[in-house]
């Protein structure tokens, strides 16, 4: 079946914020083939954000549907999303990824306490030794017994896509994570995180305003051709 | 369990906060289970004013003021009881001692109580405490005294000073003193905490030589006095007391007494358990405790309010923790929980340091109180009653937990993941 290579298929979907008359997001059809690098462009108040938010399940689709692995969101509950996304998915925000006053492997520990699932999908008990092996390659190995405030911006970012890509999942979502670098951080930072997804066959959904490091994904598309709100 | 980790580690990471919160809880608890142990106090040492005694006898009048110029202090009695009826009542066979208690006259404000030497012998309070001496011992002399601590200590009396009685009581200077005939002071009572402290004792016939040569209730004029030197135990005679206590020969009998003596035919006489008529005096005064309990429970609010106060004031901070949290996959109920979960950690360690702290004042202080307020603290650490105003405030804490818990739902609802801080 062909539609076996799709991860993500969106038909007709549509949001509408509580309170407000027209939609924010409208968007025909739209799908997202597994593995691929996605980059998805737009500037502010275009409805990334959004967007994302529905793809990682926190956010019901007004209309429509969105299916991820086969299963539809707008007919699962809240918490069935929510269970989804602990199994399924990472996330990685713009700053601010980790909560202080856990040590950086607590951190990174998190989504497998929330999802047995998740623990399920890393493939071996040992997981003090699947998360050494992730961090060395994301070049954050002796940063485990840390604290948060102790790390930099760039280590930070670092831990939260370790935190993401741990129990190898289906999808990385991530929302400008790039931003707070600079610009040769940035593309180090994006090859070691392509790298990692391209090895656990993560398909990443990456959306930003800033089109510098469009060239480095599988594919680019702009969130306009797409959204065809108004 | 990652969600106690996270809640212990989050309350850990806002010590200071968390600390106050306890600690403000905590002295509501303590504060509250004061009251209640003062309350329980207060009440044991009330009831236990007097023990062992099975009726209280008077002239006819009310229950209550029948106990309270007896056991109390407090009052007058309308009538007295002729001593022949007192006699004729002791011959009872199912009475195994009396006391008899004559009053009218005080001394700087304090009762002077005329009674006998059953009275060292057979007054019991707080269970079977008896009345001990700390200097001298008791009145043998028609002119000898005991003082009740408190009277020794107000006035500066030692052994040998000279004490001059009121007719009727009165604070300060008497209107009509008997200086005439002065007593001495033989004997001083330990402290008991009771209305015991408050009174001067004597024997009946030294009450009666203080008025032998009145007429119709009035002081002598200066030819009728009879001097003090020509008085004597032997030529004196008791015509009426104010009261009894009766001791019976077994508890069983003490109804059958009390409604014999209620009976008499000579003279009317009213007989009180004491027990019964110092519960009902106390539930009287229940308001008190009320008041009291009221209070408390309004200093265990505040300590919520604060509480409250704190966690909302954190929530703010937190958004972004929620957003993390959600987008790992926690569910928002799991989030309420994780909050209702922090503000029942800090309950009930306030509680638990609340208790502690109570009982570390009562054991520190209780020397103190006991002397200084007559309050014994005695009685288990804990009532069923304090355990349930502990549950109840676990409770109010988990509730006032779910306030800021809710409206963290709210706010991870509406804020999704991108918290715009």
């Amino acid at each position: 079946m062909a539609s076996s290579n799709i991860l993500i298929e969106i038909r007709d979907l549509q949001y509408i914020y509580p309170g407000q008359a027209t939609p924010t997001l409208k968007i025909p059809e739209f799908s997202i083939v597994r593995g691929e690098q996605l980059f998805l462009y737009g500037p502010s108040g275009t409805g990334k954000t959004t967007l994302l938010e529905m793809l990682s399940g926190v956010l019901k689709p007004s209309q429509g549907s969105l299916k991820i692995l086969g299963c539809d969101f707008v007919k699962m509950s809240d918490s069935e999303r929510d269970s989804f996304r602990a199994e399924h998915m990472g996330y990685v925000f713009q700053n601010f990824n980790l909560i202080p006053y856990l040590t950086v492997q607590e951190n990174i520990e998190l989504p497998l306490h929330l999802s047995a699932a998740r623990r399920a999908r890393l493939g071996s008990v040992d997981t003090e030794m699947v998360i050494r092996a992730l961090c060395g390659n994301l070049g954050i190995g002796d940063l485990l017994g840390k604290k948060v405030g102790e790390l930099s911006v760039g280590q930070q970012q670092r831990v939260a896509v370790a935190r993401a890509l741990l129990g190898k999942p289906d999808l990385l979502l991530a929302d400008e994570p790039t931003s707070a670098l600079d610009t040769d951080h940035r593309e180090k930072f994006l090859k070691l995180m392509f790298e990692l997804s391209d090895l656990y066959g993560t398909t990443v959904v990456f959306v930003s305003h800033d089109r510098s490091m469009e060239k480095l994904f599988s594919r680019s598309i702009s969130l306009d051709s797409i959204n065809k709100v108004g | 369990m990652v969600f106690l980790k996270l809640a212990i580690k989050s309350l850990k990471n806002r010590i200071f906060a968390t600390t106050l919160t306890v600690i403000s809880i905590a002295l509501s608890v303590s504060l509250l289970l004061s009251v209640e142990r003062a309350k329980r106090a207060a009440e044991e040492g009330f009831t236990q004013t007097i023990s062992k005694t099975d009726l209280i006898v008077g002239a006819r009048s009310g229950p209550l003021q029948l106990i309270l110029y007896t056991v109390f202090n407090m009052g007058n009695a309308t009538h007295n009881i002729s001593y022949e009826s007192y006699e004729d009542i002791k011959k009872i066979p199912a009475i195994e001692w009396t006391i008899p208690y004559s009053l009218g006259d005080g001394h700087r404000g304090f009762r002077v109580v005329g009674t006998n030497q059953d009275f060292f012998k057979y007054y019991h309070y707080r269970g079977d405490r008896k009345v001990e001496f700390s200097q001298g011992g008791e009145f043998r002399d028609l002119w000898d005294v005991v003082l009740g601590a408190e009277v020794a200590r107000k006035l500066g009396y030692k052994l040998g000073s000279r004490v001059v009685v009121a007719h009727g009581v009165t604070k300060g200077e008497g209107i009509q003193e008997h200086d005439d005939k002065p007593f001495v002071v033989a004997g001083i009572l330990e402290p008991t905490g009771t209305p015991l402290d408050r009174a001067v004792y004597m024997s009946l016939e030294g009450m009666e030589a203080l008025h032998v040569d009145w007429q119709e209730g009035a002081a002598p004029t200066a030819d009728k006095i009879i001097p003090r030197e020509q008085l004597t135990k032997d030529k004196l005679k008791v015509h009426s007391i104010t009261a009894f206590f009766v001791g019976a020969k077994s508890r069983i009998e003490t109804l059958k007494l009390q409604r014999e003596i209620n009976t008499y035919k000579e003279e009317p006489l009213l007989a009180i358990i004491p027990g019964v008529t110092l519960s009902e005096l106390w539930q009287g005064l229940s308001f008190v405790e009320g008041v009291l309990r009221i209070i408390s429970w309004m200093v265990v609010l505040v300590g919520f309010m604060a509480m409250l106060i704190a966690l909302t004031t954190a929530l703010n901070e937190r958004r972004r923790e929620m957003a993390i949290l959600r987008a790992v996959g926690a569910k928002s109920r799991q989030i309420v929980g994780l909050l209702v979960f922090e503000s029942t950690l800090l309950t009930a360690l306030g509680i638990a340091l609340g208790v502690f702290l109570s009982w570390g004042l009562v054991a520190v202080l209780k020397p103190w109180i006991e002397s200084e307020f007559g309050l014994y603290l005695v009685g288990p650490w804990f009532t069923s009653r304090e355990l349930i105003y502990l549950v109840i405030t676990l409770i109010g804490g988990t509730v006032i937990g779910l306030i800021p818990a809710l409206r963290a739902q709210s706010l991870a609802l509406k804020d999704g993941l991108s918290v715009k801080l």
